[in-house]
């Protein structure tokens, strides 16, 4: 008898394994089954840097958490509902998070006395009714792994490997996620390999199968799909999103892209991403190091390519010094900042907003470069296009903000129409601009941009460089009122972007006791909160700054409308900092960098405890 | 580097003149750059490459300033990143002259580092490294080529510091073409200029250079005294001095020595190759310095064929867009799982 099919709104499911337990893949995999589905999702990868932690220890755990829902949603999820816990570790590390009466499933398989004692337990938790208050599913999922693939010429070793699909099918099964895609991923993930191909997907089918036939779970579980605007999604991270993008900002300013990058995480993925567009007529080049990644797209950028730089924290740090180069000559450059946890090599894999200063500041002498910040893992997408049209138009370098929430984490994504998309092309300089002479720093009037002449161009030979420059000849100058001229002229022509982005826009109530104020990838967090307080009757708002710097033209207006502003932020208050000294507003910081996202949680408590 | 930004609509009359620029030359009165410039700008004409895809990239110090003073583009860039800078630009604009101008503390202090990539990779620009074996624009501090035992403003008591060889380094990144020529002997340096700019690639040209302020006379052993130039010409016999009767050989351990061919069989000589696969021996070359022979040699060291770096690069692109079409933004956001939603 078919078992009874029960309707949910959303479940929050987390995947944690050892780091060689293949968490990521079944987790990726799960999402991509909701995605198909047509649920709303959202995802959070937590995983450890070590690629393989010494096996069965607490620091090794990797985990996979999904938000999956039949309605519009903005994280991943506080509390899972259902945890999938590969072994003691994996449990002793996730299960203080698990909702009550959550559902666990645990890798009884794992749990032998050695991996006990790696976990820190001295008694197992499946039989000291630690875990009572949950409902414990224990499975021998290595055994039933082993036992479905017997048949296959694998070794024991290949076939215990599988259990995280023997897994998978039996997540699959219990909220009823369509498998054909699966199927069709492993056939081509392990294409060389057919055995293989054939025992992952046995052991997918196995688990399955496991759900229906097993005695253990009583029902399953459907999720609709969710009611988003008419469109066409895909699933997307906010590393795909950015690499699609800067492959949009190409097209869109029909100049080629240049990137230059050294390997860093969680900034990598943008290199590898964009390596495989190379039918775009991109070059990918992977430097020597960080200040070589960022010399080339500058030199590129002279010779009329869009030039980018990606990269995280401790490298940014590396490349001030040509970003300060490109302040002077006032060329267009992007620099993509993939923020990590710090300082130093800190907690590379997870997320942290700690290098807004940095971005703002961290350059010596007077040195302004905008500052672009991604909101959701799609609106990366926008957000380089939008990073690239300023620094095209402008001739200046721009920071793009990201951090390794947005570039892990994946929503489903609406595609935009590419016929919509901005036009984002800038000319060259073609002829003399000054007497019949070509003078490089001879401003637009209105911009305060400089004319971008590329090597190639007759009669436009010129020379630039990093000593300061006269004030339409480009010449090098030591004349003290010219250099005070143009330290305040570069200040103003990047202030004068303000003009030319949108107004910071509220979400919420007009009528608010509290602005919540946030920038860059806590939108989802900060969102879901103010949802969540307003539910409970509370007049809240929510202002999201994408643009840093200059801050929208309105951002003063803004803040004084409300009589108390809360700024959660990833780090110890730089927004913050900022407000409270351009505009002279009381803002209240709320500051978490356990490189975590944000829960909604908190910061509901956080915006009640202003109320 | 190779000439591949051969003007199509024939050739173009330029002079000298053409190339100078209206920018004061800030160079102290004497100094060698001076010499270098003049070469440089007098060969530029035969490159029959117009002004405008000739560009000219440099990092900091007294060599840097070079770009304000050639009528072509040029950026002055920051200290020791000028082969970064240019590998961007050549990799992109495969149609320009990329001329890198540096010096020995810029390329081989600060940018090591970026020399020996662009060096490896075969990138094609021309590196000009001016070696004066002192800091000149921060006033006369040690430098990676200065020899032990220099006595210099941070070196009170000589530097402890063993030097760099810079053809040693180029040759041990395994650059396609490695030169040495000399600032004031204007008809070597303009064949040395001749040979790097026909070359496919990274020309990697070391130019012994006169800082008459802080380091005078540190090049005069060949400078001034002829007969310890080992003019280096492919397929030749090594041999130099007044009468040339000195010459080279390799020893049995495949070092280079100096010996009277008086005393040696003429066909024990070294015979020059500077297409020689291996650089082992063009490095045996360099190895015969001021320090350990008392002489140098000057000319051509290495000149093999290798891909170069914007080719390959630009095969890649090629081949991708043979195999995918060419890219289709529309296809490419649409290209994965969708599902749409009525």
């Amino acid at each position: 008898m078919a078992k009874p099919l029960e309707q949910l709104d959303q479940v929050v499911i987390r995947f944690a394994g050892d780091s060689g337990d293949g968490m990521q893949l079944t987790g990726g995999r799960f999402t991509s089954e909701t995605a198909i589905l047509g649920n709303d999702l959202s995802t959070l990868p937590d995983f450890p840097a070590e690629i393989r932690a010494p096996a069965g220890s607490l620091p090794g755990v990797s985990g996979f958490q999904i938000h999956f829902s039949d309605h519009d949603i903005l994280t991943p999820g506080d509390n899972p509902h259902v945890l999938v816990a590969m072994n003691p570790a994996a449990l002793r590390t996730n299960i203080k998070d698990l909702a009550r009466g959550g559902t666990l499933i645990v890798n009884v398989d794992a749990f032998t006395e050695r991996n006990l004692d790696k976990a820190g337990y001295t008694a197992s938790p499946l039989e000291d009714g630690s875990l009572d208050e949950y409902q414990v599913h224990p499975v021998p999922l290595t055994s039933l792994t082993i036992e479905a693939l017997k048949e296959f010429d694998v070794t024991k070793r290949e076939a215990e490997r599988s259990k995280n699909m023997f897994a998978l099918g039996l997540m699959s099964w219990l909220f009823t996620r369509p498998t054909e895609g699966t199927v069709g991923f492993l056939e081509k993930k392990f294409a060389s390999n057919p055995e293989i191909a054939k025992a992952n997907i046995r052991a997918f089918q196995a688990g399955y199968a496991f759900g229906e036939t097993s005695e253990a779970f009583t029902a399953h579980y459907e999720v609709k799909p969710a009611k988003l605007p008419p469109g066409t999604y895909r699933n997307v991270t906010g590393n795909q999103a950015l690499a699609m993008g800067l492959v949009a900002a190409s097209v869109q300013s029909g100049l080629p892209l240049f990137l230059g990058a050294y390997p860093i995480t969680p900034a990598s993925g943008i290199l590898e991403e964009l390596s495989r567009y190379k039918h775009f007529g991109i070059r990918t080049f992977q430097a020597e190091d960080e200040i070589a990644a960022v010399g080339a797209a500058l030199g590129a950028s002279f010779g009329g390519s869009l030039g980018v730089s990606t990269s995280s924290g401790p490298g940014v740090v590396l490349k001030m010094e040509t970003i300060g180069l490109a302040v002077m000559l006032e060329l267009p450059l992007l620099i993509l900042d993939i923020q990590r946890a710090g300082p130093a090599t800190g907690m590379p894999t997870k997320p942290e907003q700690a290098d807004l200063l940095l971005a703002l500041y961290g350059r010596h002498a007077e040195s302004p470069v905008p500052v672009v910040a991604a909101a959701t893992p799609g609106g990366c997408f926008h957000a380089a296009i939008e990073a690239a049209r300023i620094a095209l138009k402008y001739r200046t370098p721009v920071f793009l903000l990201s951090d390794a929430y947005l570039a892990n984490g994946s929503e489903p994504w609406a595609i935009p129409d590419a016929a919509t998309l901005p036009d984002i092309s800038t000319p060259f300089a073609g002829q003399p601009n000054h007497e019949g002479q070509f003078q490089p720093y001879l401003r637009d009037a209105e911009t305060l941009a400089r004319p971008w002449a590329i090597p190639g161009t007759p009669g436009l030979e010129h020379r630039i460089g990093g000593l300061e420059k006269a004030e339409g000849t480009g010449n090098v100058s030591y004349d003290p009122d010219n250099h005070d001229y143009m330290v305040r002229i570069r200040a103003r022509k990047v202030a004068g972007i303000a003009a030319d982005i949108p107004e910071l826009g509220v979400e919420g109530d007009e009528d608010a006791d509290v602005l919540v104020a946030g920038w860059g990838g806590t939108y989802g967090p900060i969102a879901a909160a103010v949802r969540r307080v307003r539910r409970e009757g509370h007049k809240v708002a929510h202002a999201h700054f994408t643009h840093v710097n200059p801050l929208p033209r309105n951002t003063s207006d803004v803040l004084r409308r409300y009589d108390k502003v809360l700024v959660p932020e990833m780090n110890l208050g730089q927004l913050s900092r900022v407000l409270r000294a351009e505009f002279l507003v009381d803002a209240v910081s709320y500051n978490r960098v356990r490189g975590l996202p944000f829960t909604s949680g908190e910061l509901a408590e956080a915006i009640e405890g202003l109320l | 580097m190779s000439a591949n930004g051969q003007n199509g609509d024939g050739l173009i009359q330029l002079t000298a003149k053409d190339f100078k620029t209206d920018q004061e030359v800030r160079w102290c009165p004497g100094c060698g750059d001076y010499a270098i410039l003049a070469a440089v700008q007098a060969f530029m004409p035969e490159l029959e490459i117009p002004r405008e895809r000739i560009v000219f990239i440099s990092g900091i110090g007294c060599a840097a300033r070079f770009p304000y003073y050639m009528q072509t583009y040029g950026m002055h860039s920051i200290h020791g990143r000028a082969p970064a800078i240019a590998t961007g630009l050549s990799t992109s604009r495969p149609d320009l002259s990329v001329w890198v101008v540096t010096g020995d503390g810029d390329a081989l202090s600060i940018g090591g580092n970026h020399l020996i990539h662009a060096l490896r990779r075969n990138v094609n620009i021309t590196i000009l490294l001016f070696n004066n074996q002192v800091y000149g624009l921060t006033k006369g501090q040690y430098s990676p080529t200065s020899p032990v035992g220099q006595r210099t403003g941070s070196t009170p008591m000589g530097s402890i510091d063993h030097p760099f060889n810079p053809l040693s380094v180029a040759l041990g990144a395994e650059a396609t073409f490695v030169a040495r020529s000399i600032d004031t002997d204007r008809k070597h340096l303009t064949e040395v200029l001749r040979a790097a700019a026909v070359h496919k690639g990274a020309a990697f040209v070391e130019v012994y250079q006169n800082c008459n302020v802080y380091n005078d006379g540190a090049f005069d052993f060949v400078r001034e005294e002829k007969e310890n130039q080992i003019r280096l010409e492919h397929g030749e016999r090594v041999r130099f001095g007044a009468e040339h009767e000195k010459g080279v050989r390799l020893r049995a351990d495949g070092s280079a020595e100096i010996v009277d061919v008086a005393d040696a069989e003429e066909d024990k000589l070294l015979v020059h190759d500077a297409h020689a696969d291996e650089p082992s021996v063009a490095f045996a070359l360099s190895r015969l310095t001021k320090d350990t022979v008392g002489a140098a040699p000057i000319g051509v060291f290495r000149n093999v064929e290798r891909p170069m770096y914007d080719e390959l690069l630009q095969g890649q692109i090629d081949e991708a867009t043979a195999k995918s079409g060419k890219g289709e933004l529309a296809g490419l956001l649409r290209s994965g799982d969708t599902w749409t939603i009525e």
